[in-house]
């Protein structure tokens, strides 16, 4: 079934995307061109099929590893916020969102 | 000697360096000097000219005291979606314009570490998504091969550098096909290793289920050497294959039993998927991957038929999980704590959507726009859920194959390199270039593109070497065979042995 306008409304406002009307129109038509080669594999019958999340579980099995819980990393506050668009005091400044 | 200088490849550099025939710092002042010449192939994104003659001053003193090590000394550049200290790191976005990296990822750490010199940060296709490197946010890099032509992508700015002989050997990352590809479209050598034998700490993430670093050179050898100096596990990285370090220059000089000179590969199957040589198949491209097929054969290998039977549906199964994956791993880019953010909004979910429309080209919009929807309400099993469960068919499909052959061979793309804006109108269309690539990807496995000959307009042909998981060593070592016998490896555009 093919995406509607609202679809993309929708899809946008969930990736926090501001799209134009023209770029809406557009997406919308490359979407639906991209969901076309998509369809051939719904027919597929993966029934019992466990899903391939990481690679090498294919052949072994993998385990997340775990760290100790400690520090590792030293203090570089000042590093760390130097390609920030807007810091005072230490703090990430955004838009008032309590009023 | 200085004009030979940047034909010479990694491994020969090493030894006029130990030989002391050329010194660090005369190499890198003459590969600097070219890339300034060669500026119009818009392959670098950033240098730093003083920064380079640094580190070349330091391996040069370094061989001075005796402790030189193979690479020492030997310039390389990085594609710019490994982060670095000193220069900027932007992933081929205006999102990260002029974002400077607090740290170096533990690839450009390690190839530092082993004493290599760093030219700069080289263009690439916007978070590593394409496949022409047409979708740089500060513009395309070109092919030397032909002005008029695509180097491939995502990593074309690596591939351009290596084949216009401005650096020995660049970094890259291949997610679908993103090293393979432009090493194919621009006449170079380039290995994805398994997925986990490069540490991803530090590279810019696009899908961290596919994204694998490694090498773009001039050879098998050459990759070989760089390869053992990147990869190894590192701690940092969560999926990070937990093994001793390899030597995959030995690896690849190791003989096979029963190996004699003149038949090196002897006993080697390799298997041809009937998937891959579809009808639809440029006749220029199946030419020059038969014909090197046939020398595999005259050097020992046997040729054996066998089936990657969901090759196509690789297509939409990789078109699902790479955005998917994308879009979650791009939230980090709100104009919060780096990168680029709007001028004007007026409450934070507006600085958020304004920010990210502004940040970024429009294919990663796209990618996003796909992931989001696949991964949203209703939505998931349909889409998410059912590519995950062909990716696993897809692996099993693989490891049927093995059963027949030792490698897996085939061609990297259906065509030579296109023409810069000739995919502009159609993303679906690119997308189905990619069809060769990305069986390998999905299942994680090793791949390498080894320059097989020449198609349509003179544009390189590079034929494509997968194995089975941690296969790099066999691999390596029938590309290294391979090119003992052929010289298509060392052939140089016009242009760049002109200048």
């Amino acid at each position: 079934m093919p995406l509607t306008p609202e679809d993309v409304n929708r899809i946008a406002m969930l990736a926090r995307l501001e799209l134009s009307s023209a770029e809406r129109a557009a997406m919308l038509n490359q979407l639906n061109g991209f969901f076309g080669i998509v369809e051939q594999m719904s027919a597929v019958d993966t029934g019992s099929v466990e899903p391939l999340y990481t690679p090498l579980s294919a052949v072994q099995a993998v385990a997340l590893r775990l760290r100790d819980d400690v520090v590792t990393e030293s203090d570089q506050r000042a590093l760390n916020q130097a390609s920030a668009p807007l810091v005072e005091d230490g703090l990430f400044l955004v838009p008032k969102v309590v009023e | 000697m200085s004009s030979a200088l940047h034909d010479m490849g990694v491994a020969r550099l090493g030894r006029a360096l130990a030989a002391g025939e050329v010194s660090s710092l005369e190499l890198t002042q003459h590969l600097l000097t070219r890339v300034a010449a060669f500026e119009h192939l818009g392959a670098f994104l950033a240098r730093d000219t003083e920064l380079s003659l640094a580190q070349a001053r330091e391996a040069d003193a370094c061989r001075a005291r005796g402790q030189a090590q193979s690479l020492t000394g030997v310039p390389i550049a990085h594609k710019d979606i490994f982060v670095t200290r000193g220069l900027a790191s932007t992933a081929g976005s205006k999102m990260l314009a002029g974002y400077a990296s607090p740290f170096d990822a533990t690839v450009v750490a390690r190839l530092s570490a082993a004493g290599m010199v760093t030219l700069g940060k080289l263009n690439c296709d916007e978070f590593a998504m394409g496949s022409a490197n047409e979708n740089s946010a500060f513009g395309p890099a070109k092919n030397p091969w032909d002005l008029q032509r695509v180097p491939g992508g995502s990593s074309g700015g690596s591939a351009a550098a290596v084949a216009a002989r401005l650096v020995p050997a660049a970094t890259g990352t291949d997610t679908g096909g993103s090293i393979r590809q432009p090493a194919s479209f621009s006449g170079v050598t380039g290995i994805k290793p398994t997925y986990g034998v490069c540490s991803r700490y530090g590279m810019i993430a696009f899908a961290s289920s596919l994204d694998q670093a490694g090498p773009l050179a001039r050879s098998a050898e050459d990759c070989a050497l760089l390869l053992s100096a990147m990869s190894g596990f590192d701690e940092r990285d969560a999926t990070s294959a937990e093994r001793a370090p390899q030597d995959f220059h030995a690896q690849m000089l190791t003989p096979r039993e029963g190996a004699t000179a003149a038949r090196p590969l002897q006993g080697l199957r390799i298997g041809l998927p009937s998937e891959f040589f579809p009808a639809a198949l440029a006749a220029d491209v199946n030419g020059a991957v038969r014909a090197a097929l046939a020398e595999f054969e005259k050097l020992g290998a046997t040729l054996v038929g066998v089936s990657l039977p969901r090759t196509e549906l690789s297509i939409p199964v990789y078109y699902i999980i790479a955005p998917a994956e994308a879009s979650s791993n791009l939230s980090r880019f709100d104009g919060v704590k780096f990168g680029h953010r709007a001028k004007d909004y007026s409450d934070l979910r507006s600085m958020y959507e304004r920010t990210r429309a502004e940040g970024f080209g429009p294919e990663v919009k796209r990618r996003i726009m796909i992931g989001t929807y696949v991964l949203s309400h209703g939505y998931y099993d349909a889409y998410y859920l059912q590519a995950q469960k062909l990716r696993r068919m897809i692996a099993d499909d693989f490891q049927a194959c093995f059963k027949d052959c030792d490698l897996i061979a085939g061609p990297v793309a259906p065509t030579v390199a296109w023409k810069i804006g000739e995919q502009h109108d159609d993303p679906v269309k690119a997308y189905l270039a990619d069809i060769f690539t990305l069986p390998g990807s999905l299942a994680g496995l090793p791949g390498m593109s080894v320059p097989a000959g020449f198609g349509e307009g003179g544009m390189p042909v590079g034929l494509q070497l997968i194995g089975n998981y941690f296969d790099e060593g066999r691999l390596l070592h029938a590309a290294h065979a391979f090119q003992q016998a052929t010289d298509f490896h060392s052939r140089a555009p016009a242009g760049a042995s002109a200048a």
